[in-house]
């Protein structure tokens, strides 16, 4: 198992790197010359060109991604041109938030759709079947941010459940909202998944030996067959890590939420480099672990799946 | 391959030509009719689009018109009525109007976007499935590169800095979009490539592009156009997220998501419709693509039919 976890993290260095570079040529090539954006339009070219030599500005492209590549294996992110904060810093005060919503968002996903899922399995093509699966195509039809809009007019203004947006003082009612929000998406795609996983499972030999040898119906679909069909469903909540950090950006923005989303969007306003990669990066890392985290639930689901 | 072989059991066959030219396409076709919800899907998606390609005709007013200085205040954030469907923003343009021109930008740059990712995709995906070995291992390598990344803020990053344009938006989309296109392809080549045909076609002497033009290609598409169809669903979102967010096609362009958040904080004062119809615009394209596609992967492979 070690040993597994281990050859997975090797594994992602290459993928990390090329998102390094991505990212480096990414913000390298974009016109617009952060120097001067610092200064402002008034900036005399002696103070720009100071500013740009104490950045590493002047330096020939090559050597500053050398620079830049090892400061991004060592976490050494430089500093926010705007306010001059530490960029893992910065990311570190945000991550947190962004972390809760993914994380209570991909609960909610999986409280919403398995049980969806599995109804709609069991009770094939009867109007319960019918209306979750509506549900569910709604729900991956929609856009994040405009069921996020209609969800803050109804549960803040006119029911006025939710105190509002924004993080109060960090009271986890204010995560509700912007979690379920979040949390649609990816449960309308595991409720598919579910059904058609299950509807596959249902049709194996061993389900008809489980009902055969007189067990009782329930036992059936949740012990037997559910545990089973659920391997498609691990692998679509890996998929849709990325999926759901693109959504936190959008969300973040909707609900007034301090996370990395925000912090990237305003980072990209600003041209503000050092943070636009930092946040790239982490949030790339961050897909990276999920994955790797959801590979190592495997066995959980499946005992056959072996790491070592 | 296996759709190929079920069909042949199943299809009428008239003449032997005629049915393997067509009897892919036509029996899916036939089965795709008599999906209803994916019949319905396609549906939304021919209305949407006639609605973009007639806008001039069943609209009332120019999409860029502003009310307020020819009809004054009355103009200004009208509920909706018999005279503007949808009622109208601030400036008093009828959203009725703006939400059927939006239709083209929503379409123009999903057909385009996932135009370009399916070509990228399907190249890149093709040649590391044939090649295998270092190709593959390269072309892989940026697959899961392009998955990693946040691909909302790549776009983001691509399109703030860079001057705004359809062109550049669709570009940028489209170079973020493939990697699921490369998977597919990637997936279908290595087992195409394994079919006794393709290994007549090397033993008669066909070169490498022959064989993957002639002999692979058309045998993958099935899988690649579902991909593309939910494909555009997705992109479709994509746009919208990013128009919302103040990037990507600049206003005073009809922008769905641009429309729904310039009219968010009226929203919360109750004028809701601003902010309302071009959200539901957006649901029912995506939902038209989505059921559509569905529908697809039903009709063109027959095995996943329940």
């Amino acid at each position: 198992m070690l040993n597994y976890i281990i050859r997975r993290l090797i594994g992602a260095v290459p993928v990390i790197l090329g998102v390094v570079a991505v990212v480096f040529i990414l913000t390298t090539i974009v016109p617009g010359d952060p120097a001067r954006l610092m200064v402002g339009q008034r900036g005399n070219p002696e103070t720009i060109a100071k500013i740009r030599h104490e950045m590493g500005l002047d330096r020939p492209v090559m050597v500053q991604f050398v620079d830049f590549m090892k400061d991004a294996l060592t976490f050494n992110l430089g500093r926010s041109y705007r306010n001059n904060m530490p960029v893992v810093q910065a990311i570190l005060t945000r991550l947190p938030v962004t972390i809760k919503l993914a994380i209570f968002s991909m609960i909610i996903a999986v409280i919403i759709g398995v049980p969806l899922g599995i109804i709609s399995a069991v009770k094939r093509y009867t109007w319960m079947d019918y209306s979750a699966m509506i549900f569910a195509i709604l729900g991956i039809s929609a856009p994040v941010f405009w069921v996020g809009l209609l969800a803050v007019v109804l549960f803040c203004k006119v029911l006025g459940w939710i105190p509002g947006t924004g993080l109060g003082n960090g009271e986890l009612i204010y995560y509700v909202l912007p979690s379920i929000v979040l949390g649609v998406r990816p449960g309308a795609l595991i409720a598919r998944l579910t059904r058609s996983s299950m509807l596959e499972t249902i049709r194996q030999d061993y389900i008809r030996t489980a009902r055969a040898k007189g067990l009782a119906e329930s036992i059936v679909i949740m012990k037997h067959a559910l545990r089973n069909a659920m391997i498609p469903v691990v692998t679509v909540i890996g998929i849709e890590t990325a999926n759901l950090l693109s959504g936190v950006v959008v969300t973040e923005q909707i609900f007034s939420m301090p996370g990395l989303g925000r912090l990237s969007v305003e980072a990209l306003l600003n041209r503000d480099f050092p943070v636009i990669r930092g946040t790239v990066l982490f949030m790339a890392l961050l897909f990276v672990l999920a994955n790797i985290i959801v590979d190592l639930s495997y066995p959980f689901f499946d005992p056959r799946i072996k790491y070592d | 391959m296996q759709t190929k072989k079920s069909i042949n059991n199943t299809a009428p066959v008239k003449s032997k030509r005629m049915s393997e030219g067509r009897s892919l396409w036509m029996d899916a076709w036939l089965r795709l009719r008599k999906n209803k919800s994916a019949t319905f899907g396609l549906t939304l998606v021919i209305i949407i689009c006639l609605a973009a390609i007639f806008a001039p005709y069943i609209t009332r007013y120019d999409p860029y018109k502003q009310l307020i200085w020819t009809e004054g205040i009355k103009a200004k954030l009208a509920p909706p009525s018999a005279e503007h469907w949808f009622g109208t923003d601030v400036y008093g343009r009828d959203i009725y109007t703006r939400v059927v021109y939006g239709a083209r930008i929503s379409l123009q740059i999903g057909f385009a976007a996932t135009g370009m990712s399916v070509i990228i995709g399907v190249v890149l995906g093709s040649l590391a499935g044939y090649y295998g070995g270092f190709i593959d291992d390269f072309i892989s390598w940026l697959t899961n590169v392009v998955f990693a990344f946040p691909f909302l803020l790549f776009v983001l990053a691509l399109v703030a800095y860079l001057p705004p344009s359809l062109p550049l938006m669709y570009s940028a989309i489209g170079v973020v979009s493939w990697a699921s296109f490369a998977r597919v392809a990637r997936g279908q080549v290595m087992q195409v490539k394994r079919n006794e045909y393709v290994e007549a076609a090397t033993a008669v002497g066909g070169g490498d592009s022959r064989i993957l033009f002639r002999h692979i290609l058309p045998n993958i598409l099935a899988p690649i156009i579902v991909q593309a169809t939910l494909e555009m669903g997705s992109i479709i979102l994509l746009e919208s997220s990013l128009s919302f967010l103040g990037f990507g096609v600049q206003p005073p362009k009809p922008a769905w998501g641009f429309m729904i958040s310039e009219g968010k904080q009226f929203f919360l004062s109750g004028q809701w419709w601003w902010s309302v119809f071009p959200g539901i615009a957006i649901m029912v394209l995506v939902l038209g693509f989505n059921l559509f596609g569905d529908g697809l992967r039903d009709a063109l492979d027959p095995r996943l039919k329940q």
